[in-house]
């Protein structure tokens, strides 16, 4: 599920539009994009509109007194926290992953990209559940962790393996497809010139690559902020302790809160949208280098 | 069935395509477009086809304008650079395509097409492939399926482009021979893109060399091989020797030394380009008084003939020379690498230099 | 090593690989095995009663059906979108084809409360609804299965998007100079390269809707044999401490996902296949 190649350019469009062959009539042209666009409105529009005119309802002041509450900010503190660890984790693995995929044959690697892919098609929910069947009381190492005084379910490092487990694949699998495309010529012609393995990585590996890394990363963080089942779960929902921003969302979203839980998500949906907005500039930068 | 090509401008934004061409393609020839890359020749054949509108001008099609006709209804049939062979589909379903495609009312029965597209696999003699899909078959059976695929419906006119383009070597000097067998069967007017020399002049009936989006000449192999009207035809067919001079009486000036020209004598002097091919130039002594010196930089002699390189000297330092010899020739002369030699042309056609101001394109692979 | 790949001059292969497999197997291999061993310790009879009890049931129901539902409209909607992206130049299309890819970078939470706060009965969408129609969207299924396509919709339009650009406009003008209409040269030419890639967007669409949680709780209403999907199931149980239900229902999920993820790789496979030009 690679999304790295997709840059629609307008020289391509118009290619599409003058020729005689592959354009429709003009009716047929606007009922399709009448049809489609309401359809965006519909479904991802007006969700995304619906946020901020609920968070900004009881005006401005309601609206920031939702992030000075001292729950709020333990709970942007806590997902700032857990991001931060899973994040640096998961870039690590992704570049040895892809390095070892992309510059190497052996048996076994597309069961390997296949275990790899494995987070994506797991409900979060299980997730948790299988953390706490290895963390939890009554789980694997419940007694040996009682018996040593260390807390992983309810705790910080539960929100955090939920967290690295749900955003494993991102950066290994935007890494994959990359440099597989790249093969691994200036590796190869980087060793001949007398490179150490560390230079030939740092020096011809990561400029090729970096585009590819940064939108690996900002996806995964995306994810890592925004992860909601799976640290549920694994939380224990203590207010102030172990809430993270989704978290604390639904909390005041049940106690009916609804302007501070839509102000709080507003916080995450303006999150999301800066996201949008480096993915599509690193898509931007990512077809610019491939078209030259 | 003839086409006319009249007045046809096509513009890509400052790049004129095709400046102002008129063309008449007589009934059941196979005519070549060829030209170097960025000459016009696929462009203007793909807007003979309607897959391409021109910004003006029109195209008769059996003396009735099909200009605006869309390239569906036009009955052209195209075999595409790189073939377009529907990948999901088999080879039999690939040539029945246009006969399935029919308005019911117009469409043949199963058996007919199935007939229909039999002979047609028997005519480029794959008829044993029918089953397989476009993935398991060599280029060049590519390249016949799609000419049968094109054929189905029976066109009106049949256009290539680079038909041969993507092919080996080998593959590529069979099937143009296959392609002029099946031309002298079917007699269906063709027209193909090329930008192969050799392949021009080998299989059309007619060659149209086309330059800068200009037709710079048409005519039969022989003639445009034989009698070039233009500096770029000249330069684009075969190899040629090019000297820079001025033209005064029956002499032509080159820097300090002179030859004789044998065109009508120029009255007043005039800035030209004078080419000779490589069989029209002699090697003489260095001691002859007419001719451009030179110095032999290799001898290459194997086949029947001898090809001799040389670069120029003194004012002509850097302009290289190409002389062919006959083994006769050869023997009655010694040459050794690195001597020095006049060449002398036993026939020049002289250009006059401001009709040359574009220097002929690259010519490119 | 050396026995399991080919040879290669550059360095770092054992240490990558050794720190790929170790990784996903402490992440990822360990407590996914914890799931199954768990559900071992239930006897046969023991675990089909709990993965087959009457609300159990009227939750797979729910969620499958509703996944394959909102996988099918998105489908449909998805490969629209895709097209017009792809096809036509208008006016914001920059706009639209960043924000296709919001319910990726949207937390699922935020996602499930807007929806709920507009399909509500008093919401900009509720009110003409309920008003117009009389159907109640949210706390209903009908609110399971909008949650369900606003979550898939980016799944088909990224896959069938790439394969759109890329099909050669040779096949279409081919198809055209051969006579096809442009309803034809669709049909029998672009649909069959497009449909491997459609497929597949469509089965991750699927895997994605049958695991979702965060999205769907808030629109739900949780009404036990109504509106209760599977993973909530899950949660239920956790929340009684009745682990050994809990992970004996995540267990027929996860089983579902391989088969899934299966399918998947062979849908790729199989659309690989189809777009490798002349190959």
């Amino acid at each position: 599920m690679s999304t790295l190649a997709i840059q629609t350019n307008a020289s391509q469009t118009t290619r599409f539009e003058k020729n005689t062959a592959t354009r429709e009539p003009n009716w047929v042209k606007y009922l399709l994009l009448g049809i489609s666009l309401s359809f965006f409105a519909l479904f991802l529009l007006l969700p995304l509109i619906a946020v901020f005119t609920e968070a900004l309802r009881k005006g401005l002041e309601t609206y920031w007194l939702a992030f000075t509450d001292a729950d709020a900010l333990s709970a942007i503190a806590l997902t700032l926290t857990a991001a931060l660890i899973s994040v640096p984790l998961n870039l690590i693995f992704g570049v040895a992953a892809a390095w070892a995929i992309t510059k190497f044959e052996f048996k076994g690697k597309q069961i390997l990209i296949t275990f790899i892919d494995l987070p994506f098609s797991i409900s979060p929910v299980i997730v948790g559940l299988s953390l706490v069947l290895v963390f939890g009381v009554h789980g694997w190492f419940g007694e040996w962790l009682v018996a040593n005084d260390i807390k992983v379910i309810f705790a910080l490092p539960g929100i955090v393996l939920a967290t690295i487990f749900v955003t494993f694949p991102f950066v290994a699998r935007e890494l994959i497809p990359l440099m597989q495309a790249q093969g691994k010529e200036e590796e190869e012609a980087s060793i001949v010139l007398g490179a150490k393995g560390w230079q030939t990585f740092w020096y011809v590996t990561l400029p090729n690559i970096k585009w590819g890394l940064l939108y690996g990363v900002i996806l995964c963080n995306a994810r890592a902020m925004g992860e909601f089942g799976a640290v549920s779960v694994v939380s224990g929902h203590i207010r102030g302790e172990t809430n993270t921003l989704p978290l604390h969302v639904e909390i005041l979203y049940n106690e009916y809160n609804f302007s501070a839980a839509f102000a709080v998500a507003s916080l995450l949906a303006l999150l999301a949208l800066l996201t949008l907005v480096i993915k599509s500039y690193v898509e931007h930068k990512i077809s610019k280098k491939s078209n030259a | 069935m003839s086409i006319n090509v009249k007045n046809i401008h096509k513009q890509f934004g400052e790049f004129t395509a095709l400046d102002n061409i008129s063309l008449d393609f007589p009934s059941g020839e196979l005519v070549a477009l060829l030209g170097p890359s960025g000459c016009g020749k696929t462009t203007l054949l793909r807007i003979i086809a309607g897959l391409e509108q021109a910004d003006h001008g029109d195209i008769i099609l059996d003396g009735e304008n099909a200009s605006n006709t869309h390239v569906r209804d036009r009955q052209v049939g195209f075999v595409f650079q790189h073939y377009a062979l529907f990948k999901h589909m088999t080879i039999f379903d690939n040539v029945a395509f246009g006969l399935r495609m029919k308005p019911k009312a117009q469409r043949p029965s199963e058996s007919k097409i199935r007939e229909k597209v039999f002979s047609l696999l028997q005519l480029v003699q794959l008829d044993w492939l029918a089953d397989r899909f476009p993935a398991q078959l060599s280029g060049g059976q590519r390249q016949r399926i799609a000419l049968a695929r094109a054929l189905a419906v029976e066109p009106r006119v049949l256009l290539l482009d680079e038909p041969f383009g993507a092919l080996d070597a080998k593959v590529r000097k069979e099937l143009r021979r296959w392609l002029r067998k099946l031309h002298d069967e079917l007699h269906i007017t063709s027209i193909f893109v090329t930008h192969d020399q050799e392949e021009a002049l080998e299989v059309a009936d007619r060659v149209v060399l086309m330059d800068h989006g200009k037709v710079e000449q048409v005519g039969t192999p022989e003639a445009v091989y034989n009698h070039p009207q233009t500096p770029f035809v000249y330069s684009f067919l075969g190899s040629v020797n090019v000297f820079h001079g001025r033209a005064e009486q029956e002499y032509l000036k080159v820097g300090s030394e002179q030859l004789r020209h044998h065109n009508e004598s120029y009255g007043h002097a005039k800035e030209v380009f004078a080419f000779a091919r490589p069989h029209e130039l002699k090697i003489v002594d260095n001691s002859h008084h007419e001719g451009v010196s030179a110095r032999i930089s290799r001898i290459l002699s194997f086949g029947i003939e001898t090809k001799v390189e040389l670069d120029g000297l003194n004012e002509n330092s850097g302009q290289h020379y190409e002389v062919h010899l006959s083994q006769q020739q050869r023997e009655a002369q010694s040459l050794l690498v690195g001597q020095e030699i006049k060449l002398v042309p036993s026939t020049l056609a002289l250009f006059p230099r401001e009709a040359v101001a574009l220097q002929p394109s690259e010519k490119e692979g | 090593m050396n026995t399991l790949r080919q040879f290669s001059v550059l360095p770092g292969f054992g240490l990558s690989l050794g720190y790929t497999l170790i990784y996903l197997s402490l992440i990822v291999l360990v407590p996914i095995s914890a799931v199954f061993v768990f559900t071992s310790q239930l006897s046969l009879s023991e675990y089909w009663q709990v993965v087959t009890s009457p609300r159990v049931m009227a939750s797979y129901q729910l969620s499958f059906g509703a996944s394959l539902l909102a996988a099918g409209i998105n489908a449909i909607f998805g490969v629209l979108l895709a097209w017009c992206l792809v096809r036509y130049s208008f006016p914001g299309k920059k706009i639209v084809d960043a924000l296709i890819d919001l319910p990726f970078a949207l937390p699922t939470a935020v996602a499930g409360i807007a929806l709920t706060a507009l399909y509500a009965q008093n919401g900009w969408l509720g009110q003409i609804i309920e008003g117009y129609f009389g159907i109640k969207v949210a706390f209903t299924p009908i609110g399971i299965l909008i949650a369900l396509v606003f979550i898939g919709l980016p799944f088909v339009v990224r896959t069938v998007q790439p394969v759109l650009e890329e099909i050669d406009t040779e096949l279409e003008e081919a198809a055209t100079s051969l006579g096809a209409s442009r309803w034809q040269a669709c049909r029998y030419v672009v649909l069959p390269v497009l449909l491997p890639a459609i497929m597949t967007g469509f089965a991750l669409a699927f895997a994605r809707a049958v695991g979702e949680y965060g999205s769907v709780i808030f629109i739900a209403g949780n009404i036990p044999m109504v509106s209760e999907i599977t993973p909530l199931m899950i949660i239920s149980k956790l929340e009684q401490y009745d682990y050994t239900g809990a992970t004996a229902i995540a267990s027929v999920m996860l089983i579902v996902s391989f088969i899934l993820l299966l399918l998947i790789n062979l849908l790729q496979s199989w659309a690989a296949k189809l777009t490798g030009r002349n190959a």
